[in-house]
């Protein structure tokens, strides 16, 4: 994989060397994010969350792990250690409030990464799988971070728990038992906290597995870049080490300096006061809401207030709970068949004058709105407004990508990356390597039937 | 093709039993049905602020007033404790708040807490040591709303993090006992039912606890500090405050040697990015 003028490893020691004979790690390391992997020289600061998330996954499992050293997953004193973690532990608020902002500082993370690809349009070919595989690792961590908020055992754990695993009691016929069978009762118990802490556990691992096919599926045809046009040449390459890593540790410095801020000094303000209450079935919260990063999908789940019947009759066909239930999973599964739906062979959003307008006042507008009113209260006008947007949701992604995709006259494309950076004259002179096109891997090199509007 | 196609039929099918068997009859409803009926004592609800000039905890350069705190304990001590537990926090902390170890055994040993006969197995009580948690002031939950009219004191060690704003709102609620504006009750027909007392801060104004700090001078503090009303509910207020969090201000100061440390690193991983990206940059013009 990677192109024919990527640098390869070479040992110096005879460490080294012997190394590079028995387990060739260091050239592994060396090639997938070291010098010898080439990069387009254009990213924009975009392409940085990648990296960041990554390092969130690192601390979530760093923190998560000493956590789980003072924590008891059992329903009577679960909530106690959590406080005692705070109080008694050394470093122990530290530790906690990390790891609480650092589910959401991953969320923000991953949402502006998927913003990223759905604006550069990087779940194109021949970037499918990557974008597959990044929906499969956003499902592992909405998964993740739902039962991650159960462990405190505090009222929004418990209510929590409750109407989630309530969705698939929707389900017909084999709803109810599905969600007994889930919790391990008929209500969130000892049972179903122990179960979620050991998957609690589990999952990041598997989420960082996934994290490895990503990476892996992103080497073989190289990242994408803001212009959308495929690398051609050497000279629109940069070695990641040290272009990016110094770039990435800079994006890293800032990012670590906003997440900082909110752990020493807002450490609650992302999460419901509600939580500092232990879980008490008989109590009901006034409002139960999930964790800030799941409103926009909540609120497509209440969006549907009206049973599918036919009228007049009083017949249901599908009911509202049911209908909700299918849009939130859909709204998230659809991404799946993104590539497929958008065949614009324009990727970046800077050259499509239509997609562009749909995306920063259609698609975006809608998240906000999804946002708030997902957090809201169930009321007016919050309904009617998460109606009209979850309508908007469907419309964008299912009817208005596929047609603004064949209607739409794109602006030309620079010939390459190269000419993008430093302007038309100047490409002609910049240093070309040999053996520009053909060599290497077939697979990985640009062939040109990828390339858009050329 | 024709997953496009799918795609184009499925999302306008979403868009259409969306629109027409929920937003429609929404938006009918709420044009021509009845309007929403609200609780009169939405009328009466004032959103509640803190004391004046603010906690000497406030803001990212916050420190504790350990004089405050431990006139704040006092009140717990002699108000606060007949009803609500304090489950979370231990004699022992209380040397955080400025008292010796010396005075942290004695104040142990005026509380009483429950323990074991150690000749019989008995189950009896003993004076409180500094590793004892504060007790309980009922035996059980069905002791505690039997002699409280049926609503359970709640637990105050996270209280100030249980409630939105929460230093302020404790302050706001236990000065919030006022009477309702008479004329607007009578208009809306309110009246706070029996065994519950009006309190604008709280959410639905009627609430089960009496008012528990009555009178200027309720407690005699041993500094000497005037014990009126507003003054022993800011102290209190603090006490709950340092209960729910202890390591607030160690939080703070940590927080900005770590953001320090981080500018420092991050001017540096600035600099570093730009002179290895020098060479590659086009020049302007």
């Amino acid at each position: 994989m990677s192109f024919a003028w990527a640098k390869q490893y070479e040992p110096q020691t005879a460490l080294t060397k012997w190394l590079d004979d028995k387990l060739p790690l260091p050239r592994l390391v060396y090639s997938a994010v070291g010098a010898g992997y080439p990069v387009p020289r254009n990213l924009n600061y975009m392409w940085n969350f990648g990296v960041l998330a990554g390092f969130c996954l690192m601390i979530q499992i760093v923190t998560g792990v000493v956590l789980a050293m003072h924590y008891a997953a059992n329903a009577t004193v679960a909530f106690g250690t959590v406080e005692h973690i705070m109080r008694n532990v050394n470093y122990g608020w530290m530790l906690r409030y990390a790891h609480a902002n650092g589910a959401s500082f991953f969320f923000i993370v991953i949402y502006m990464h998927i913003f990223r690809g759905l604006f550069y349009s990087s779940y194109k070919a021949p970037r499918e799988m990557i974008w597959l595989l990044g929906v499969v690792i956003f499902l592992l961590m909405m998964a993740t971070a739902f039962m991650g908020y159960v462990l405190p055992w505090g009222q929004m754990s418990f209510w929590g728990a409750q109407v989630i695993t309530g969705l698939f009691s929707a389900i017909p016929l084999v709803g109810e038992p599905l969600q007994v069978w889930l919790l391990g009762g008929f209500a969130p118990d000892n049972a179903a906290l122990n179960r979620f802490f050991s998957l609690h556990f589990l999952m990041p691992f598997v989420i960082a597995g996934v994290v490895i096919l990503h990476i892996w599926a992103l080497h073989i045809p190289g990242s994408s870049n803001p212009t959308g046009v495929e690398v051609k040449q050497e000279s629109d390459t940069v070695p990641f080490h040290p272009y990016y890593t110094t770039k990435d540790g800079f994006g890293l410095g800032v990012f670590l300096i906003l997440f900082t801020t909110m752990v020493f000094f807002l450490p609650n303000a992302l999460g419901h006061p509600d939580n500092y209450i232990e879980a008490n079935p008989l109590s009901t919260p006034a409002h139960i809401v999930p964790e800030w990063y799941f409103w926009p999908f909540y609120a497509i789940l209440r969006a549907f207030t009206g049973d599918l019947s036919i009228p007049f009759t009083g017949i249901v066909l599908i009911p509202a709970k049911l209908l909700g239930v299918i849009a939130m999973f859909g709204s998230i599964l659809l991404w799946f068949i993104l590539p497929w739906l958008d065949k614009s062979p324009v990727r970046s959003g800077h050259y499509r004058p239509l997609f562009r307008k749909f995306f920063w006042f259609g698609l975006i507008p809608t998240m906000i709105a999804l946002f708030i009113c997902g957090g809201a209260p169930a009321e007016e006008p919050y309904v009617v407004i998460s109606q009209i947007a979850t309508a908007y949701y469907f419309l964008h992604f299912l009817v208005i990508l596929p047609i603004i995709s064949q209607i739409e006259v794109p602006k030309a494309l620079p010939f390459s990356i190269t000419e993008a950076v430093l302007g038309n004259s100047k490409a002609a002179e910049a240093p070309r390597a040999t053996g520009v096109v053909g060599g290497g891997d077939a697979g990985s090199l640009p062939d040109g039937s990828l390339q858009p509007a050329e | 093709m024709s997953i496009r196609l799918g795609g184009i039929i499925a999302g306008l099918a979403i868009t259409a039993v969306l629109l027409f068997w929920s937003l429609a009859p929404g938006v009918y409803n709420y044009a021509f049905g009845p309007a929403p009926e609200k609780q009169p004592s939405y009328a009466f609800y004032e959103h509640g602020e803190g004391p004046e000039g603010g906690f000497s905890f406030d803001g990212a350069f916050g420190k504790w007033d350990y004089a405050q705190l431990q006139r704040g304990y006092q009140v717990y001590k002699e108000v606060c404790s007949a009803c609500h537990s304090l489950k979370f926090v231990a004699f022992r902390n209380l040397q955080e708040l400025g008292y010796t170890e010396a005075e942290v055994d004695a104040e142990a040993a005026s509380w009483t807490v429950p323990g074991i006969d150690p000749a019989t197995g008995e189950t009896t009580t003993r004076p409180g040591e500094p590793t004892d948690y504060f007790p309980m002031p009922f035996p059980n939950a069905i002791a505690a709303a039997a002699a409280n009219n049926n609503a359970i004191p709640p637990d105050l060690s996270l209280m100030t993090k249980a409630r939105h704003d929460g230093s302020n709102y404790v302050y706001s609620l236990l000065t919030g006992y006022t009477e309702p504006d008479p004329e607007k009750a009578a208009k809306v027909g309110f009246e706070t039912p029996v065994g519950l007392y009006f309190n604008k801060h709280f959410p639905n104004v009627n609430i089960a606890m009496a008012p528990p700090l009555a009178v200027d001078g309720q407690v005699t503090y041993a500094d000497g500090t005037n014990a009126t009303i507003p003054q022993m509910a800011t102290d209190v207020a603090a006490f709950l405050t340092w209960t729910a969090e202890p390591s607030l201000v160690q939080r703070k100061q940590t927080g900005w040697f770590v953001i320090g440390f981080l500018l420092f690193a991050t001017v540096l991983a600035f600099l570093s990015y730009k002179q290895i990206w020098a060479g590659l940059k086009p020049k302007k013009g």
